[in-house]
This record gives structure tokens, C-alpha cells and sequence, in this order.
């Protein structure tokens, strides 16, 4: 293990020369680079922040003590989901101590100088950080989608690490930084699947929960994907991979930019496993995302991550002409950023007609909007249905999106006979 | 490096966040995740399918082999401190950035230390559940700062002090 070296810079943030903010998050990331085995820092050229979400008064407590120091981020800092729908606060159903502390910290990390975007998928955003740039990004959808499908590189940074990479500009010089971490070690080989099953949008969440459940803290490689596979299919994908795993950085062969050939993905080595997706394995995580046999649909939630345009798109023209059921409430995550562009495109007034709450800033999953948790609620997110459970106390029915109108549209779970018919086997 | 003398072994850690502690040995055979899998107004492992499930680790000196899961486990960490539910001292077998984080913030804000030492194998896995355990981590960022001693007669009274 060598041992920390760093520049005169770093030592006069750590000695409380530039300021008490500078000096507490450099000590939080000297301790990370020795918990690390690193033996340097790394410049960052900006960061996304996870802590502004309201976990408890230790969460807020750091923030403000940082500000109150006069923190400031150096580098260019988008913000995550917080806790609370600043655009339509009358969501809010939780009381109301906690969203005026939940307020405050989204006011605070503001107040330092990150920017309001309020979203899990900041590469959704213009200007997007480019191949090979150092990033300091926290929220596990938005870091396995930098690594995996931008080929930024970024370490999985979480509460309080994230804001500290932000002050300082610094970042241990370790894990997903390194090229020898970037290596593929598990390759899952997609051949013994049938095709027409890779042009549905249902299987990509499927697919991740199925890898990253494999993988762990391993960095995957899928050969047989598509070399047309959309970006959206991609989120899908390295969000559930990153929440049944610890999943940072997928390679996919012929698709993301490390991996023009397997042989680039395993940099020149034998994979350390192989793992042959076989149709059982596909059904199987396709049913372990769903935690209710029946009961009456209270609530659909899809946009977790948040939504593209395209896919606010895709919504609307599942929706043209229909209207949500009376007893069902369906909820769509965005940004505010892709709202507006949804709205200049015409996209949001048939969301409206057909009695759809578009969600900003937040996630049904993390606070409480949900009128009705007592039934059951449909996604096609694996991310949701995987913390929903736990989270609200809800049962989880999964589905594609347009199983997901239908539902809501007529009022129960509707299944679509089509969409898994090449799995063979019957479904629950 | 496990000197024994009578009936007490000392053990030499690598310091991740310095500081006294002394507590009994609670002992997690596998890596637990604090967000999710600890109640931080009790300190109890909520996590049903961890082994340990229901052991509380407030005031305990917790050997576990690595952290687990979610990075939000760093505000879990911290809110336990805050809380006065937190484990004594963390003994690890693997760095972990996360923990270390919390433990770390958790200082700077409540002025409550939870020292976070690495150990070898041997002696890691030396150290039995409910042995009566003392530390002293110095020096962060050297090879060889903390010094744990463990008493090596599970009694269940602890010497001296609580």
C-alpha cells in the first residue's frame, strides 16, 4: 500500500489555511484516499450531489456547518433528487417538520453554489461530461450511466463525500478513477436469448437486476446487445444493475465507448467468470420484481430514473385518447429541465388530459406523495419496484410501460400475452 | 504482531480514524449495509437477513469484515453518532471509505469519536464475540498506529470502568 502524497495545495486546504469548509473536506477526502490505499489526488472537473436529500438531522447538520463555513463548490455541481417538489409542493403529503427541514437542505447546497437541477439523471442534462474526464458523482443510476455509457469516470461518492470532492475540487486517486478497475471480470453472454425479446424496453430493467445480482461489486460485460440500443435502455439497464448489485461501470461489447471489442472490454484477459443468460434466469428476475399476486391497483410510477424526453414522448402517445382510471393515480418522474422541453414540444398537455401528475425535483420512492399505499402499485422501473417495498410499505406489481397505461387506464393490473411469449413457460 | 501476555493479546491495526474506545467484541460474520440494515434511533440490525438481526451495537467494539451497499450509509453512520446509538470503535478486515466518511463527520459535528480500524486476518479473526476489547488509534495514515488489546478471558464483567 503506498503512501498519500499531496500537493502543496492539498496540505494548505487540510491545514485550514483556505478556510474551515476547505479544511473539514479535505480531511473527509484524505481519509477516503487512505481508506483507499491511494497514493495521490485527482482534479475533478465537476460533481453531482446526492446529500441534498433529507436523511435525518446529521444530513442537515453537515450542510449547514459547511455553509455556515462558507463553503462554495469550485467545480461546476448538479444536485440530486431532494426531498420535496419545489414546482408542485401540494405533492407533499408528509408533515410538515420534516419538509421544512427537508426545505432547508435543498436551500443550503443552493446556497453553496450547486445548481438546481434536482435530478437522479444529470446526464439527461446539456453538457455532459466527455470520455475520459474525471467526475465526482454521487447516486448510483447517474454513476454506472457516466462510467458505462458516457465513459466519464467517476468512484461511487455518497453522502457528505460528494460535497466534499465539490469543495475541494479533489479526489482520492483510486477505483473507478484507475484503468485496472475498469477491467470486465464477468461476462454474461446474451446469444442463448430470443431477439425479438432485446427490442423490448420491459427487458433491459429485467436484465440489469439479472447482472448486477450476479456481478456484485464486479464490473460486467454484456455480449449480444444490440449496437442500436438506445441510451434509455442503458439507464434502465445500469440503474437496476446498480441497486440489486453494487454495480459502478458495465461494459457492453460493440455498444459503450471502452468496449469496441470483448477483448477491449477485458482488457486483454480471460473474463474471470461466464455467465450464459439463459431465458429461466431472465423470467426469474423478471418475477422477483414483482411483490403482489393480486389486490386492487391504487397507484402506476414510472420515471425512476427520471424521464428522457423521448420517453415523456413515448408516454404521450401511449395515452393519447385515454384517461386514467378515477380509483388509480399515475404518477411521472422528471427534471424540470426535461419538463420544459417536454412542454415546448407539445408532449405534457396530452399527460394532463389523460389526468397524469408529472412529478419534478423527487421520487414517489424516497418521500411521501403516494395518497394510497395500501394496494397494490405498478412500474417498469426495477429501481422502484426494488426499494418501494421497503421504503413506503407498498406491493410492487412490475410491467412494461404500456402495460403500465393499460392498467391504469382500465383500472387493474392488465398483462400483455405478447411481451415475454418468447421465455416460453407461463407467467404468475 | 499478537503479543500474549498473561491473560491479555495485543494486536497491531492500521488507524483509518483515530481515537480511544473499549467495549465488548461484537462480532458480524457478514459485511452489513447501515443504510437499511440499522436502526439509527436504536442501534439494532434491522436487516432480517443478516446474521446478526436484532444485536444492538451501541457501545460495542464491532468487528466486521467490510461494509455493504448503499453510500447513504455514511448519514446513517453519522445520525447514529448523533444519536449516541453508534458502535464504540469499528474493527475491519477491509478499508471502507464509507463508513470511515460517516465516522469522520460525525466527529467534526458532534465531537464523538468512533475510532475505525483495519486489522489483519489473524488478528481479526483472533477476537471472539463478547471479549472485553481496548484501543488506542493514532497517527492516521501510518501502517502500524492503533494498538488493540483484547482480554483473552471471555469474563462478563468487564475490568474498571464500563
Amino acid at each position: 500500500m503506498a503512501d498519500l502524497h499531496l500537493t502543496p495545495q492539498d496540505e494548505e486546504m487540510l491545514s485550514g489555511a483556505r478556510g474551515e469548509a476547505a479544511r473539514l473536506a479535505m480531511r473527509v477526502i484524505v481519509a477516503m484516499a487512505r481508506a483507499r490505499g491511494a497514493s495521490r489526488l485527482l482534479d475533478v472537473t465537476r460533481a453531482h450531489v446526492d446529500g441534498c436529500l433529507y436523511q435525518g438531522r446529521a444530513s442537515l447538520d453537515f450542510a449547514e456547518r459547511m455553509a455556515d463555513a462558507g463553503a462554495r463548490v469550485r467545480v461546476p455541481t448538479t444536485l440530486n433528487v431532494g426531498s420535496l417538489d419545489l414546482l408542485h409542493p401540494d405533492l407533499y403529503r408528509g408533515d410538515p417538520e420534516t419538509a421544512a427541514r427537508a426545505r432547508r437542505l435543498m436551500d443550503l447546497y443552493v446556497a453553496m453554489g450547486c445548481r438546481p437541477t434536482w435530478t437522479c439523471a444529470p446526464y439527461q442534462l446539456p453538457d455532459r461530461p466527455r470520455r475520459g474526464e474525471h467526475v465526482a458523482w454521487g447516486e448510483s443510476n447517474a454513476i454506472v450511466f457516466a462510467n458505462s455509457v458516457l465513459g466519464a469516470r467517476t468512484d461511487r461518492y455518497g453522502d457528505f463525500a460528494d460535497l466534499c470532492a465539490a469543495v475541494t475540487g479533489r479526489v482520492p486517486d483510486a477505483g473507478l478513477h484507475r484503468d485496472e478497475h475498469r477491467r470486465g471480470q464477468v461476462l454474461f453472454r446474451l446469444s442463448g436469448l430470443p431477439p425479438s425479446l432485446l427490442d423490448e424496453d420491459a427487458f433491459y430493467p429485467v436484465l440489469g437486476y439479472l447482472v448486477g445480482a450476479e456481478a456484485g461489486t464486479r464490473v460486467p460485460v454484456l455480449e449480444g446487445l444490440p449496437a442500436s440500443v438506445s441510451e434509455d435502455r442503458l439507464k434502465a439497464l445500469g440503474a437496476a444493475a446498480a441497486t440489486s448489485g453494487g454495480v459502478g461501470l458495465f461494459h457492453a461489447v460493440g455498444v459503450t465507448p471502452e468496449a469496441p471489442t470483448l477483448d477491449d472490454a477485458l482488457q486483454g484477459r480471460p473474463p474471470e467468470r461466464v455467465v450464459d443468460v439463459t431465458p429461466d434466469a431472465v423470467a426469474a428476475a423478471r418475477d422477483a420484481l414483482t411483490s403482489a399476486a393480486d389486490g386492487p391497483l391504487r397507484a402506476v410510477s414510472v420515471g425512476t430514473p427520471h424521464l428522457s424526453v423521448a420517453q415523456v414522448g413515448r408516454l404521450a402517445a401511449l395515452l393519447e385518447g385515454h384517461r386514467v382510471h378515477p380509483e388509480v393515480e399515475f404518477y411521472a418522474q422528471t427534471s424540470r429541465h426535461v419538463l420544459a422541453e417536454a412542454g415546448a414540444r407539445g408532449l405534457l398537455a396530452p399527460l394532463q388530459r389523460a389526468g397524469v401528475r408529472v412529478v419534478v425535483d423527487t421520487c414517489t420512492y424516497v418521500t411521501p406523495i403516494l395518497r394510497r399505499t395500501d394496494g397494490v402499485v405498478m412500474t417498469d422501473s426495477a429501481k422502484w419496484a426494488s426499494y418501494a417495498p421497503a421504503n413506503l410499505g407498498v406491493r410492487v406489481v412490475f410491467g412494461s410501460l404500456q402495460e403500465c397505461v393499460r392498467s391504469a387506464v382500465e383500472g387493474r393490473v392488465w398483462r400483455d400475452p405478447e411481451l415475454w411469449a418468447g421465455l416460453g413457460g407461463d407467467r404468475p | 504482531m499478537t503479543d500474549q501476555t498473561g491473560t491479555r493479546a495485543s494486536l497491531a491495526g492500521r488507524t483509518l480514524v483515530a481515537g480511544r474506545a473499549r467495549g465488548r467484541a461484537l462480532v458480524l460474520p457478514q459485511p452489513l449495509s447501515f443504510w437499511g440494515g440499522v436502526d439509527p434511533a436504536t442501534g439494532v440490525v434491522v436487516d432480517r437477513r443478516h446474521p446478526r438481526a436484532g444485536a444492538c451495537l451501541t457501545g460495542r467494539v464491532v468487528l466486521m469484515p467490510a461494509g455493504r451497499g448503499s453510500s447513504s450509509s455514511s448519514a446513517v453512520f453519522a445520525e447514529a453518532v448523533r444519536l449516541g446509538t453508534a458502535p464504540a470503535a469499528l474493527l475491519l478486515l477491509e478499508p471502507d471509505p464509507i463508513l470511515v466518511v460517516g465516522a469522520i463527520v460525525a466527529q467534526e459535528l458532534y465531537g464523538r469519536t468512533v475510532p475505525v480500524v483495519l486489522l489483519e486476518p489473524e488478528a481479526f479473526h483472533g477476537i471472539r464475540d463478547g471479549q472485553w476489547v481496548e484501543l488506542n488509534a493514532s497517527d492516521e495514515g501510518s501502517r502500524s498506529g492503533a494498538f488493540v488489546q483484547v482480554r483473552q478471558d471471555q469474563e462478563l464483567t468487564p475490568p474498571g470502568t464500563p
